[in-house]
């Protein structure tokens, strides 16, 4: 974060420049000569909106809002300093914590959604009539608007008019009203979202899948190993990037969860259930006007997330990307 | 020996044929599975209020109604939410694009000092959470006066899309330094280099990219909520979001559902002509990742 903030290199003097310039790079691209000088000129021109942006829009809010989660603030008012007293009532706030316990249940959805699509990936990998066709269905939900599907999902819901116990009642089963159930909530809004992102996890497995040699396979075969062991020993070590990739990817975003707590439970569901750590934010702060607390708040599941991407960073340094 | 050996692999075939079916069912049932919810909303939208709430259920509506799409367009907002979300995803997109292209260009193939320190730098960008910041940006855009207007939505936007930015490097690292540097003893200004040739290779990647931001940003709903409270001045996706509450007290489910459906039939549009490319982009994406 620190290095966006470098000086120019014009407050150096320009033997220093030179010299450094000497120092760090091969001779041909020696930044002695005007040609040089001008393409420096044009390439921080360039570059310039994007470092700019990154400074006004994000670096100056994360310093603002580390600053506003140790004082007491409406938004409006003055900001009172109050040191860490936002953050020692977080550890005994019982309704933040709830929306974290809820943000981090509603994770037991990723390794179902993930098993699924692995499944479904594998099964697309076979010569089958029709197979763009089904990729398309799968796909669409992921593609429709969250917010709209947010709302179909609420209506599908309902107890007694709800597609999801009309079918239940197919095989006699009588469903709960699910979104008003602070026992099914949850489960209901984890099923909504494994049907939502199932076909882009389904998309990217089977494009991982497809790329891994056939004569590995083969090989596999004629030493007789069943479809059982060629699944555990090829197809999941060769898949591994790309489960850790959407592991992650997956806990990042659900640790954003919002837009479908925000429509399909007003008000964060019976007892609270379904209150996510994003919705409790937003309730905080644009509600109840407690821009300081939520700022805390904020601030708490910002350094989980980063935690998280850290680790991603880290363990995935390999087969990323590779900063020359 | 060798009739013993064609009837194995005769029974391999077949039982490869009939696994084939089993998984072909398999797949077809998720599929409807996947699909159902998305047909419910049509079928509702077009039925009568007394068909939404009969029991048994009617699947299909008797007889279409839709005039429930003809209300939607004369008493709702969702034409003003439409008009908003388009103005919103077409500037972003499109300046944004021209803006992350170009720097995209000076961090991959430009002499641009302190290149990875401001590529590592925009970087850290992404691992910034939009929640963690929308309290600061809120009130930074209500000091001066932008709240209830689009300008919250689009601004940040326009400087850039980091993901997009290291995307369209990663793109530009496969085209040689001598095309650039030919170009330069050929007396191009860099600008030409960018408009001429760069932006022609980049083309594919581009468009890819630009298809999936106009998603995101299209069907963005919590920097939205936060900044639009009159109801003409608000996105689509709010609209809907509204409509669903005001008009569930009225149990006029077919309208909500026919908005519904209408807000994402822009992107499924889209998505069905790009559809080939749209996927390439996204298993890309995963591979890269």
């Amino acid at each position: 974060m620190t290095s966006a903030t470098t000086p120019a290199p014009t407050s150096l003097p320009a033997a220093a420049r030179q010299q450094a310039a000497n120092r760090k790079k091969p001779p041909l691209s020696d930044g002695s000569s005007r040609l040089h000088r001008s393409e420096k000129k044009w390439a921080l021109l360039f570059v310039a909106i994007p470092v700019l942006g990154y400074l006004l829009f994000i670096l100056y809010p994360v310093l603002f809002a580390l600053y506003a989660s140790f004082t007491r603030w409406n938004g409006l008012g003055p900001m009172r300093f109050i040191g860490l007293d936002n953050y020692v009532a977080l550890l005994g706030d019982e309704r933040f914590q709830l929306s974290l316990f809820n943000t981090f249940f509603y994770m037991i959805g990723i390794p179902i959604g993930l098993a699924l699509s692995l499944a479904l990936a594998i099964a697309m990998n076979r010569k089958l009539v029709g197979l763009t066709a089904f990729r398309t269905i799968y796909y669409i939900p992921v593609i429709s608007s969250l917010a709209a599907i947010a709302i179909l999902w609420q209506w599908a819901y309902n107890g007694d008019f709800g597609l999801v116990n009309q079918f239940l009642g197919f095989f006699g089963i009588e469903g709960p009203n699910w979104l008003a159930d602070a026992t099914w909530s949850k489960p209901a809004i984890i099923m909504m979202a494994v049907w939502k992102g199932l076909g882009y996890s389904m998309l990217l497995y089977l494009a991982a899948i497809q790329s891994v040699p056939r004569s590995l396979y083969e090989a596999a075969e004629l030493d007789g190993a069943g479809a059982w062991q060629r699944f555990r020993t090829i197809t999941l070590p060769m898949v591994q990037p790309v489960t850790f990739f959407l592991v992650v990817t997956n806990i990042i975003q659900g640790a954003m969860i919002f837009t479908e707590i925000q429509i399909m439970t007003p008000g964060g569901g019976p007892e609270y259930s379904t209150a996510s750590a994003v919705y409790h934010i937003w309730r905080q702060a644009f509600q109840y006007q407690q821009m300081g607390y939520a700022t805390a708040m904020a601030i708490v599941l910002g350094i989980l997330i980063f935690i998280i991407t850290l680790i991603q960073f880290r363990l995935n340094k390999r087969s990323s990307f590779v900063i020359d | 020996m060798s009739t013993s050996k064609d009837k194995n692999q005769l029974s391999r075939t077949a039982r490869s044929r009939i696994t084939d079916v089993i998984v072909w069912i398999i797949l077809a049932a998720g599929a409807a599975f996947m699909i159902a919810p998305l047909l419910w909303m049509v079928t509702t939208s077009l039925k009568t209020q007394v068909e939404v709430f009969a029991l048994p259920p009617v699947w299909i509506p008797e007889v279409l109604q839709w005039d429930t799409y003809v209300r939607m367009w004369q008493d709702s907002l969702v034409l003003s939410g439409f008009k908003n979300s388009a103005i919103v995803a077409f500037t972003v997109t499109i300046i944004g694009t021209f803006t992350c292209s170009l720097a995209a260009f000076s961090l991959a193939k430009m002499r641009l000092p302190y290149r990875n320190a401001i590529f590592i730098g925009l970087l850290t960008g992404i691992m910034i959470p939009f929640p963690t910041i929308m309290i600061p940006q809120f009130v930074m855009f209500a000091k001066i006066g932008w709240v209830d207007t689009l300008l919250p939505l689009i601004v940040p936007a326009i400087f850039g899309n980091i993901v997009m930015i290291f995307f369209l490097r990663q793109y530009l690292e496969s085209v040689p330094n001598s095309l650039v540097e030919a170009a330069k003893i050929d007396g191009a200004s860099y600008w030409q280099i960018f408009w001429r040739m760069i932006m022609p290779i980049i083309r594919p990647a581009v468009a890819a990219q630009f298809i999936l931001w106009f998603m995101v940003v299209w069907n963005d709903y919590l920097a939205p909520i936060l900044y639009l409270n009159t109801p003409e001045k608000q996105t689509l996706q709010v609209v809907i979001a509204n409509m669903n509450v005001q008009y569930a007290t009225q149990r006029d489910y077919p309208l909500i559902m026919a908005a519904s459906f209408v807000a994402l039939l822009p992107i499924l549009a889209v998505f069905l002509v790009f559809q080939r490319q749209i996927i390439e982009s996204i298993a890309l994406t995963g591979s890269k990742g």
